[in-house]
């Protein structure tokens, strides 16, 4: 029987890394990340998991070192953050259009400037188009859950794109949890050996990633596109199957409380917490109000989200992202896209709170809902509003 | 650049878009954006071979004379071999059209 027990969500996650069998792992330290590949490069010096860890000198080393790994056939798992991450950028658009399955935990951080270590969703977004699959957890539980999901997914053979795991950095990774860790006979039950599609071989050589001229450059990338696209039922089958295996649920887009909503929050990551406990207490004061938490962000679950917000009318969107000059957040732009021009849709408005570490409060939840049945009445002057910045 | 064989739809590329049959680039013609193409004057050449040593894209043969020629589907015009010819018996003349 898989136990309950009381730990950090860093040392959660790299116990399922260590539960899924990956078996090598380049990896370079950065706060708020530290703590997982710490402790993966302990148990593999522990002999606890029989693993390459591989200290490399960059994160554009550890991804290059996934790329090379992946390639040759074995299970990859990195993790990153913030500054970091931005500095594999070069390379992660590199495994998605070369079909190399490999897992990455992300613990969500600002970017600099001004330096911060805390947690908001800008690093992430900056990758947003990269290619990968990307989920994000809520909690410590999800973040165990998603990353041993990951591998299962990206190592579909139907599949075969590489997935990122978000995490919110310090309010998860630093946060000790009741996390129930599953039993490594079910996790391999769930998770048989990877069986690459094509790895290098010198016994059956061929290329990997050549050069794309004009003529061939558009095909490759839509069929990289289509494979996204695909992998959607993938992911579904995927979540079913831990279903079964572990007993916990996971779909792309969860509701809270959202029977007969006015207003709809939607929200992804830790956040979703708090609004929870922001939506219960309005529904105590007789507010019809419920939440949306996307759990799947690529590719983005139109068909599920539509269904959610059902015949709710107000959507506040809520960006922990701030991109300067664009029309709104990313997460706002992605539903105001999605609902256009069809009848019926509901009036989404876009907020950005929670930058740099800065708390989202049961009180903002509630200012946002206040803001958004005001706007629905009135049209708001802005695109898009922060929440909580002092003006003077 | 004319492999039709590789120039196909996205359903049709390869996966990954890897190339899975190893030492096929003889099969890309990359010499279509040439502008100009060695001639050799036979009367100069001594057969030395100092142009299919040097071309960089080996796209010298030699015929059953011994004379070497360049093969048009490869050459893209760089005039190295003129360069090089110690009896001057290569000129690179414009292509048209």
């Amino acid at each position: 029987m898989s136990k309950r027990v009381g730990i950090e969500v860093s040392i959660a996650i790299s116990e399922a890394v260590g539960l899924a069998r990956a078996e090598v792992i380049p990896a370079y330290p950065i706060t708020p990340q530290t703590h997982i590949v710490e402790h993966l490069s302990e148990m593999v010096a522990n002999g606890q998991l029989d693993a390459e860890f591989v200290p490399v000198e960059s994160e554009h080393a550890a991804m290059s070192c996934c790329c090379g790994a992946a390639a040759a056939g074995a299970r990859v798992f990195t993790s990153s953050s913030s500054q970091g991450l931005s500095l594999m950028s070069e390379i992660l658009y590199i495994p998605s259009t070369m079909r190399l399955p490999m897992v990455m935990v992300v613990a969500n951080r600002a970017m600099s400037a001004p330096i911060s270590i805390w947690n908001d969703h800008q690093d992430i977004m900056v990758q947003r188009d990269i290619g990968w699959i990307q989920t994000f957890a809520e909690n410590g539980q999800e973040a165990v859950d998603l990353t041993i999901h990951a591998f299962k997914v990206a190592e579909n053979r139907n599949v075969s794109l590489p997935m990122i795991v978000n995490i919110d950095g310090f309010t998860l990774s630093h946060v000790i949890e009741p996390i129930e860790l599953p039993d490594q006979e079910d996790v391999d039950k769930y998770l048989p050996p990877f069986k690459p599609r094509y790895k290098l071989d010198p016994r059956r050589p061929i290329t990997m990633g050549p050069v794309g001229i004009p003529e061939v450059y558009t095909e490759a990338k839509v069929a990289h596109a289509m494979a996204m696209k695909n992998s959607r039922r993938y992911i579904l089958k995927a979540w079913k199957e831990f279903e079964e295996v572990f007993g916990r649920k996971y779909e792309p887009v969860e509701t809270y409380r959202t029977e007969d909503a006015e207003v709809l929050l939607v929200g992804m990551g830790s956040i979703c917490e708090t609004a929870m406990t922001a939506v219960d207490e309005m529904r105590d004061q007789g507010q019809k109000v419920g939440l949306l938490k996307i759990r799947l962000w690529r590719p983005f679950p139109a068909q599920e989200f539509r269904k959610a917000v059902g015949k709710t009318k107000i959507l506040a969107a809520i960006d922990r992202c701030l991109p300067p000059g664009a029309v709104c957040g990313p997460v706002g732009a992605e539903l105001r896209s999605m609902f256009y021009k069809i009848p019926g849709a509901p009036k989404i408005f876009s907020f950005v709170a929670g930058l740099g570490g800065r708390d989202v409060t049961v009180s903002r939840f509630e200012e946002i809902v206040d803001k958004a049945r005001a706007y629905a009445k009135k049209r708001p002057r802005e695109l898009y509003e922060v929440i909580g910045v002092r003006e003077k | 650049m004319a492999n039709s064989d590789a120039i196909v739809g996205w359903k049709t590329i390869t996966f990954g878009c890897h190339i899975l049959e190893p030492g096929n680039s003889a099969n890309f013609r990359t010499g279509d954006w040439r502008s100009q193409r060695p001639v050799t004057d036979k009367e100069k050449c001594i057969r030395c071979g100092m142009c299919w040593i040097f071309c960089p894209d080996m796209t010298y043969k030699q015929d059953e004379e011994g004379y070497f020629e360049a093969d048009m589907e490869y050459c893209k015009g760089c005039g190295i071999c003129a360069h090089e010819c110690p009896k001057d018996a290569i000129t690179m003349v414009p292509e048209e059209g």
